[in-house]
């Protein structure tokens, strides 16, 4: 019997909307680059706000500036952030993400540069910031049922013990988490290459397959549009080569063990898109970890399941990123970033029911409120997905 | 002791899934969708999670893991030699 039924709660902070997050995070959000100085400089006036810094957001157009601000706005809309301080250049595009966060009810600020300086910005914003840090520590966590949480996943620094050990016990609590009714995502389009026709045949309706098949072309067309060789130097990565894997087919049909056995595929989302419902979802997206789990993150996802091989190091501002690792080597020289340590699976010295166990029992301790591995660490990998150059 | 596994049957490489395998050790392999086991002399030495071939294979022949298509085979191979991106490549891209 799974660690897991219909009936198992933990205990999560409900949002305005309805929405249950396992963290309560008071965000300082930059709408751009120039902001960041502006929201650490709050982060650090506040105890307990928390600044997530970028590169991106200037002279953006069309489906990329599209892409930032979903991203933005959804990473502000994610149930683990309790309340938010927007800090942009301009007024305009700032209210914009204030706008898109506020049709959560979460309370959401914002605050723009020009004519005020860093020093004024700085002042307003800390005030704001100090009066929601205080507000949201006052949010106590209240019993939810397993359903209502959303979980994703995506696998890092892979190598041959991840399909044969951690992307497999992924797949089984993903199975299991299927049943109890969870909302579930998977994505990194090209790391599928070579296992598209099995992800194909898992989708529940032609209109689902279509659609799961037209993502997965464009995304071939682009990689066939722009390299320069085999691709033998990037897809599989000098990490993945090292850790044994040879060809991308082989590190697709590894990822794909992460979907378990069971699970259909319910719907086909655009980057950083939210689910309109439970079941499983793919995320077309990129298949570089700290964009991929940033794009989870604005999907509205409340844990992640991270299998690594070779030992990915990768968190996330909000959304908690529990690793799992199978490489009994991995786990003893990097054993303060694995959350899930399932090498006994390759000695059959676990079953895989019992790994996915083990995953599903950190999984409520993680949303119980005990922090990851990576979270403990302080990596807070925010990285925005850019689709084309700017204008 | 098992010293590699592989997924299906029909597989034609293994993952080696513990250290120090040296040329010419006997390895114990574990076939996960059987639940059987196999076994093959390693020729090489062969780090952990790299790939051990199980047959003889020649190039453009198929390599098959978790029993499906996953790259074609450039230079002969040899059953308990070290099968990796010296010897396979992918068929796409």
């Amino acid at each position: 019997m799974s660690v897991i039924s219909k009936d198992t709660t933990f205990l999560g902070y409900r949002r305005e909307n309805g929405r249950v997050g396992v963290r309560n995070h008071v965000v300082i959000l930059p709408l751009d680059d120039l902001s960041n100085a502006a929201a650490e400089a709050v982060a650090h006036n506040i105890k307990g706000a928390l600044a997530i810094p970028h590169p991106y957001g200037r002279l953006q157009f069309g489906a990329d500036l599209d892409l930032h601000f979903r991203t933005l706005i959804g990473a502000g809309c994610n149930p683990n952030v309790a309340a938010v301080v927007v800090i942009g250049i301009e007024d305009s595009w700032t209210k914009k993400v204030v706008d898109g966060i506020a049709a959560t009810g979460k309370p959401v600020v914002g605050y723009g540069i020009e004519g005020h300086g860093d020093h004024d910005t700085i002042l307003r914003a800390s005030k704001s910031a100090r009066e929601l840090v205080q507000w949201a520590s006052e949010k106590q966590r209240e019993v939810c049922a397993i359903s209502e949480l959303w979980i994703s996943t995506k696998c890092g620094e892979s190598d041959t013990t991840s399909g044969c050990g951690g992307n497999p016990t992924v797949g089984n609590a993903f199975d299991k988490l299927y049943e109890t009714g969870n909302t579930l995502l998977f994505g990194e389009t090209s790391e599928l290459t070579g296992g598209e026709q099995i992800v194909a045949e898992r989708c529940r309706t032609p209109e689902v397959r279509e659609r799961f098949m037209f993502m997965f072309d464009r995304y071939q067309d682009m990689i066939n549009r722009h390299k320069t060789s085999d691709l033998s130097d990037s897809q599989p990565t000098k990490g993945n080569i090292a850790g044994g894997l040879t060809t991308i087919e082989e590190k697709a049909l590894g990822n794909i063990q992460k979907i378990g056995k069971k699970c259909v595929v319910d719907g086909v989302l655009d980057k950083a898109e939210a689910p309109t419902g439970p079941g499983l979802w793919f995320m077309d997206s990129s298949s570089a970890a700290a964009e991929m789990v940033t794009l989870c993150a604005a999907s509205g996802y409340a844990v992640h399941f991270f299998p690594t091989g070779q030992g990915n190091v990768i968190g996330n501002p909000i959304l908690p990123v529990i690793k799992i690792c199978a490489n009994p080597r991995t786990v003893r020289l990097m054993s303060e970033h694995i959350d899930v340590d399932t090498s006994g699976l390759l000695q059959r010295e676990i079953s895989l029911d019992q790994a996915g166990d083990k995953l599903l029992e950190c999984m409520l301790r993680t949303a119980n409120g005990r922090l990851t591995a990576a979270e403990a660490l302080g990596h807070r990998e925010f990285v925005l997905t850019r689709l084309y150059e700017s204008a | 002791m098992i010293h590699f596994v592989l997924h299906d049957a029909k597989d034609t490489v293994a993952v080696v899934v513990v250290e120090g395998v040296k040329a010419g050790t006997e390895l114990k392999g574990w076939i996960m969708d059987e639940d059987k086991t196999t076994s093959v002399q390693a020729l090489q030495d062969i780090p952990i999670g790299h790939k051990v071939a199980l047959r003889d294979m020649k190039p453009g022949d198929t390599v098959w893991k978790y029993g499906i298509d996953m790259g074609k085979v450039v230079a002969p191979i040899k059953a308990g030699e070290h099968a990796h991106v010296h010897n396979i490549k992918t068929k796409r891209w």
